[in-house]
């Protein structure tokens, strides 16, 4: 099994006409995604190697049946998309839009939350979800990913995602679903979200957990695995050797209680049972390691 | 994007925040006439974007000309934990009552706005946190209600603010949170907000900190950018739109995505190496930013060897390879250059630089690999 999305998830992509919706959104269909709609404000009815083009994410789900989207479009008119497909009755939706003002997210967040809670966003400023042979929304290579599992991916970083997908697979090590949550401060769906998913997935048997500098929430990952996790969890968090980041005033450092360093989240994954690698690859055996050891 | 506390003052002045009448100065003469605007006494305060400047000597009081002279002379050009200082700011004093603390931020776990108001503000205030937390009244704000004036003058009173501070503190919180919110903020931070002896309330300091990922909706915000940055290889680096931090090692590096360059430098550590530099070129980045990257890192002297890490998703590895062989036709690149291509669109970047490899520009199988490659090329 695979979570968030399977090989019948079909997905509208928000900016199909634009370069990086193109690229990316006919890249998933050559993948095996179902791509089964686009939608531009002034190219509705035309089509984009097949894909047909709506003008509006309703249009395109009533015609389509559509029950995900791939948002494509630029930051000042990102968070508009992400409300749009949530108001069609999206329920799944994909973000990668890179540099969305942190108010807009902090607006849009809760705006899903109170009137879209069967809506689950993923994003913004991520390289979208994986689920290897079934499906794939976003700009994740697909080829660096192996179908079959039995390790669930998530990662707070983009370029480490795909890091840790290839560190899997030229080892012969499969992956159930891979998920890209993206760095940004508002992120739609979080590591815990994504833990709680992959603990109830009886296909996937581990958990690479990548992390990395910053905010709190490996901290918070920590703890649900050691309360909740059954099963066993890897992880790597980028920026061991990172020169101190700016500081933000006093308030940063009131609400955190910690610096959000490398060192503090290592040691809170590791008190709470989690394998803890000081680089990709040396994450990747120690979970290839683990893999074996289930037989 | 952080501001200077006149800077932030006048963002502040913006949203009707009030604060003390002053001037910024570059000189002793400036600062002189800047106090004559402002008014005896003045204090003089050390423009630079670090904590301490108080303990360091960096803020006075004059009473006159004669003090204004003596402490502008001896704080421009000051080193503040590594800062030099370029400008003071002159401002007239304020006869003090009592210190508050106030703020807004995002609380990242609960995704909500959290406004921290104290009346126990001052230098110590992180120690309160520590030892008093409940001298510190906490506020969620969901940004699709807003702050109002009524939730405001309850805070005050949670807050125990005295009494006569309460009415003007309520309306600058909310002030603070339209500018916070309004002026796209990360931060938003006043330490000390004063009551003074006349009973009125204003910021006598402010830290703000902007998102630049809304820069798009300000231009003004131009001004500040120009004045952001001292390391000469960060300007550059700034001037051509690419995410790069100093440091002091040997091996540059470039990577896409800050996950993977900030990776990059782990491991270049651990095989006994040291970087240059952090540069994120970022997503979907293309031949010229990849060409203008090399030309930053090339003008770094310390710079032994280069280490150009790749995993592309919305990046094209195509791409990326035809910027390093446009720079290698640009600029002559003093120090051999370690790739490591993969994902996206890499058999095709593979195939572009195929032709090009040599002693100088080495191609390596993995990031493992590639790190010790480039640490030995450095000669570390």
């Amino acid at each position: 099994m695979s979570i968030f999305v399977d090989e019948n998830t079909k997905v509208v992509v928000q900016g199909l006409t634009g370069g990086q919706g193109r690229f990316h959104g006919l890249r998933n269909r050559a993948y095996g995604t179902k791509v089964v709609a686009g939608t531009s404000p002034n190219k509705a009815g035309t089509d984009v190697e097949g894909i047909p083009v709506y003008a509006s994410v309703a249009e395109a789900v009533d015609a389509t049946g559509a029950d995900a989207s791939f948002v494509v479009v630029p930051p000042p008119a990102a968070c508009a998309a992400i409300l749009e497909a949530a108001e069609a009755g999206v329920s799944f939706i994909v973000c990668i839009t890179e540099g969305i003002p942190a108010q807009d997210e902090a607006l849009t967040f809760n705006r899903l939350r109170t009137e879209f809670p069967g809506t689950r966003l993923l994003g913004p400023n991520c390289p979208g979800i994986i689920s290897p042979g079934k499906t794939n929304i976003g700009i994740t290579s697909g080829d660096i990913a192996l179908a079959g599992g039995p390790v669930g991916i998530v990662s707070r970083s983009g370029t480490l995602t795909y890091q840790a997908l290839h560190e899997l697979s030229q080892q012969g090590v499969g992956q159930t679903t891979c998920v890209g949550i993206g760095g940004d401060p508002v992120p739609g769906t979080n590591f815990i979200d994504c833990l709680e998913a992959f603990e109830d997935d009886p296909d996937t048997l581990a958990v690479m957990l990548i992390g990395e500098i910053g905010g709190s929430e490996e901290e918070r990952a920590a703890a649900f695995i050691a309360e909740h996790m059954t099963k066993p969890v890897v992880s790597y968090v980028a920026g061991v050797t990172a020169p101190p980041g700016r500081k933000m005033g006093h308030a940063g450092a009131i609400i955190s209680g910690s610096q959000g360093t490398a060192q503090a989240k290592m040691e809170a994954l590791s008190e709470a049972g989690v394998s803890v690698a000081l680089n990709p690859t040396e994450a990747g055996e120690m979970m290839v390691e683990i893999v074996r050891g289930l037989g | 994007m952080d501001l200077f506390e006149y800077q932030g003052k006048q963002y502040f002045a913006r949203f009707g925040i009030p604060t003390s009448a002053g001037g910024v100065a570059d000189t002793v003469d400036e600062a002189l006439a800047a106090a004559e605007a402002a008014g005896y006494p003045v204090v003089v305060k050390a423009q630079v974007k670090v904590g301490g400047r108080g303990k360091a000597g960096g803020v006075k009081l004059a009473a006159n000309a004669d003090e204004v002279r003596e402490h502008a002379g001896n704080i421009l050009g000051m080193d503040i934990k590594g800062h030099t200082v370029h400008r003071v700011w002159v401002e007239h004093a304020s006869d003090i009552a009592k210190e508050y603390y106030a703020s807004f931020t995002l609380d990242r776990p609960a995704k909500l706005h959290l406004g921290m108001l104290s009346a126990e503000g001052g230098v110590e205030i992180e120690e309160v946190a520590v030892t008093n937390p409940e001298a510190i009244a906490r506020l969620h704000v969901n940004p699709i209600e807003g702050l109002d004036l009524a939730t405001a003058t309850k805070w005050v009173a949670e807050a125990n603010l005295d009494p006569e501070a309460r009415e003007q503190a309520a309306a600058l919180l909310v002030q603070l949170y339209t500018c916070y919110v309004e002026g796209d903020c990360d931060l938003a931070e006043i330490n000390p907000l004063i009551l003074t002896t006349d009973g009125e309330v204003k910021a006598l300091d402010a830290k703000v900190t902007l998102d630049e990922n809304a820069s798009f909706r300000h231009p003004e915000w131009e001004d500040y950018a120009a004045t952001d940055t001292e390391d000469p290889r960060e300007k550059m680096a700034k001037e051509r739109g690419l995410n790069y931090i100093g440091l002091e090692g040997s091996v540059g590096i470039i990577a896409n995505g800050a996950g993977l360059a900030m990776s990059t430098l782990d491991v270049v550590n651990q095989v006994g190496g040291s970087a240059a530099n952090f540069l994120d070129i970022g997503g979907g980045a293309n031949a010229d930013v990849m060409a203008a990257a090399l030309e930053v890192i090339n003008a770094d002297p310390a710079v032994r060897a280069i280490f150009v890490n790749i995993f592309g998703g919305i990046t094209r590895v195509d791409e990326v390879a035809n910027g390093v062989v446009a720079a290698l036709e640009r600029v002559e690149i003093r120090s051999p250059i370690v790739l490591r291509l993969d994902g996206t669109n890499a058999i095709e970047g593979r195939a572009i630089l195929a032709p090009h490899l040599s002693e100088r520009l080495v191609a390596e199988a993995t990031m493992l690999e590639a790190a010790r490659r480039v640490v030995a090329l450095a000669g570390n």
